[in-house]
């Protein structure tokens, strides 16, 4: 479904990807992670097609075609999406409204009849429902004056309503207390479908208890520097990532 | 001054009836336009439009073709006044009678105009346009409401800009008389059929009694080639209020000033507006606003949008008088701008010599947030809409409470049409 093939990206002048490649598969789900300024969210926005990162070499593919030649708009109707780690406050827009743009506007450019307004109720209240939360959030402006908590249940409510094929969540648990994380997971967890691919980026160990992961990938430098099993992401924790980076010159030398 | 536009309008003629009409004429013959040493016009030009030549007044205006489609508004069914190039137009309009409101149309009424002309407000005698409307204009409304009348239905009234075979410049007035505990809620509509580049010049005045209300909406909507000035003027009375929202959308040259005096005790003023310019068009909006009694409020909240090569001025004056204690002040106007060809100059000015008052202003103009736009777009919403949706929430901010029910739905369409949004422009 993705491939990242030695991808180099710039921002402001600064090299910060530095050649990183991972593949995933359709029902794979993909745990990175890295210590503070590895790159992490730097990869969830090239993914999503943020400005001002500037890919210098490498490609990515995505179900075939070029994820990089796509607007941000036609990734997301193409299944890619990125639960942003800080979601954006948008003062005057009503949450409500927001998600039926969003979901109509996909369906528009896949070709699929939008929802009328009963239709997109009834679905926001399944989705409600599978993920325990109230509908208090959909009646207020986009993230206004949510709590972190509240955003990042607002991102994964999202998450469930668009149904991508492939999810970026980008730390995602930061900032949540035991309960919310547990809710995330779930939320994540009920999603997970042979058909859809995850990309879980993460600074602890902590979230994989919850959303157990196919593969972990180790990002550092700009790179991913190290790929295993679940076992990968306890061994980080016990070690920390000093100890891939002595792992690296033991194996440069 | 021999510029075109004077001689082409005031000829060698205007053997006008009225003192005031005489006094007008001279004055503008003396002093001709506001010129660029102009404080007041600093930000405005009249060159351009000073070396154009107009046809005064349309004498087919009775005859012009007018969809109504162009100017019916939901939620207004009401009395409706229409007039087509400044001129009264009887089967468009609707004088449907109303418990305590009284209409009189100033071309039906001789008598009425040169009242109206010889007890105009003062400060309209030292305004150019407004000379030049005393000097010139024959049609236009008095809208009286009796003391305690609360006005059943809004009132409409409607200036149509129709194409011609010349371009040609109207002269409209507007008078609007509030009895004591009277009640109004009144929309200004200005319009276009066809594309023209007539120069549209209205002189709305009004008067609050003690604890009167008005409910003004402006919806100022006029065709892009048409230049327009518009100067309101309204006296407020003792624990009276005046709501006015006003959305400036069309018209090329546009000045629009609008001055409120908080004359009596506890006078209130609401005001909420928003320009949203794209093109070349240049819009200059001026809020005089005069606290002169104990207890007065003003509560100003304006929002700025411009696009492509657009040019918006605002222009927020408070002054609170000696004696005005206790005022309550509060200006604020933020503006964004869309693109790096356009221009937006903001001046709060607050001038205060009373005592005990709490006055607070403030003004910016910035860019849409990119980090929000990215946001939605990563939500799958295209570039155009995405603008869009946070070009209309930016404005609705303002607009939230618009009366009566319906007309923000279609103030939020108005403006969507009237910004193309696309990037790169
Ligand atoms: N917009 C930006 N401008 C300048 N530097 C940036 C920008 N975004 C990220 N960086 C830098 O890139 C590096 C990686 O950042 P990021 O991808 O956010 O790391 P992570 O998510 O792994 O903590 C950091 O050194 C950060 O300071
Ligand atoms: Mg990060």
């Amino acid at each position: 479904m993705l491939k990242i093939d030695n991808l180099h990206v710039r921002v402001a002048g600064k090299e910060i990807l530095k050649g990183l490649s991972l593949e995933a598969k359709a029902g794979e789900v993909h745990a990175i992670m890295g210590p503070n300024g590895a790159g992490k969210s730097t990869l969830g926005n090239v993914l999503a097609g943020r400005e001002g990162y500037e890919v210098t070499a490498g490609s990515v593919t995505y179900n075939g075609q070029d994820l990089l030649a796509l607007e941000p708009e036609e990734r997301a109707a193409a299944g890619v999406f990125l639960a942003f780690q800080y979601p954006v406050e948008i003062p005057g827009v009503n949450n409500t409204y927001f998600l039926r743009a969003a979901l109509n506007a996909q369906r528009k450019q896949r070709g699929e009849a939008e929802l009328d307004s009963m239709q997109f109720l009834k679905l926001v209240r399944e989705k409600l429902a599978v993920l325990h939360l109230k509908d208090e959030l959909l009646h207020r402006a986009v993230n206004e004056g949510f709590s972190g908590g509240e955003k990042k249940r607002n991102e994964i409510f999202q998450l469930a309503l668009l149904e991508p094929k492939l999810a970026i969540l980008d730390e995602t648990d930061s900032g949540l207390d035991i309960d919310a994380l547990k809710m995330v997971a779930d939320g994540v967890n009920a999603m997970r479908d042979p058909a859809r691919a995850f990309l879980v980026i993460t600074h602890y160990q902590r979230l994989l208890d919850y959303i157990v992961p196919d593969f972990v990938h180790v990002l550092a430098d700009g790179r991913i520097v190290e790929s295993g099993d679940k076992t990968l992401a306890h061994k980080l924790e016990e070690h920390g990532y000093a100890w891939i980076a002595g792992r690296k010159l033991a194996g440069a030398a | 001054m021999g510029a075109a536009l004077l001689e082409s309008l005031l000829g060698d003629g205007a053997a006008l009836a009225p003192a005031a009409r005489e006094a007008a004429v001279a004055a503008l013959r003396r002093d001709g336009l506001p010129g660029a040493r102009d404080e007041a016009w600093k930000y405005t030009s009249l060159r351009a439009l000073e070396q154009r030549r107009y046809a005064d007044g349309d004498a087919a205006a009775a005859t012009r073709a007018v969809d109504p489609a162009t100017f019916s508004l939901p939620g207004l069914d009401g009395p409706r006044l229409v007039f087509v190039n400044g001129a009264f137009r009887a089967d468009l309009s609707d004088r449907c009678a109303l418990a305590g409101l009284e209409i009189v149309v100033l071309a039906e009424r001789p008598d009425a105009l040169a009242a109206l002309l010889a007890d105009d407000e003062p400060g309209a005698r030292s305004d150019a346009f407004a000379r030049l409307n005393t000097a010139l204009v024959g049609d236009g409304a008095l809208l009286r409401v009796a003391a305690g009348a609360q006005v059943a239905a809004p009132v409409h009234v409607v200036f149509v800009g129709a194409s011609a075979e010349v371009d040609l410049a109207w002269q409209a007035r507007l008078r609007v008389e509030l009895g004591e505990g009277a009640a109004l809620t009144l929309v200004e509509h200005h319009v276009g059929a066809g594309a023209h580049a007539h120069l549209g010049n209205l002189v709305v005045d009004g008067t609050l009694a003690a604890h009167a209300r008005l409910d003004l909406v402006q919806i100022q909507d006029a065709p892009e080639g048409a230049p327009l000035v518009r100067r309101s003027t309204f006296h407020v009375g003792e624990a009276a209020t005046l709501s006015a929202h006003t959305l400036e959308l069309g018209a090329q040259t546009m000045r629009h000033d609008l001055r409120v005096e908080l004359a009596g005790r506890g006078a209130r003023l609401r005001s909420r507006g928003v320009f949203a310019l794209h093109g070349r068009q240049h819009a200059d909006t001026h809020l005089d606003v005069r606290h002169r009694a104990r207890d007065t409020a003003c509560d100003i909240a304006w929002r700025g949008v411009a696009d492509q090569r657009a040019r918006g001025v605002f222009h927020g004056a408070i002054t609170i008088e000696a004696g005005a204690d206790g005022a309550d002040a509060q200006l604020s106007n933020k503006n964004l701008l869309l693109s790096a060809q356009a221009e937006i100059d903001t001046q709060p000015v607050l001038e205060i010599y009373a005592d005990e008052v709490k006055a607070a202003h403030g003004a910016t103009v910035g860019q849409l947030d990119e980090r929000a736009l990215f946001y939605l777009r990563s939500r799958g919403i295209p570039a155009t809409a995405a603008r869009r949706i946070l070009v209309s929430a930016f404005c609705g901010a303002v607009l939230g409470e618009v009366a009566p029910a319906g007309l923000r739905e279609r103030i939020d369409a108005l403006l969507a049409a009237r910004l193309p949004l696309e990037e790169g422009t």
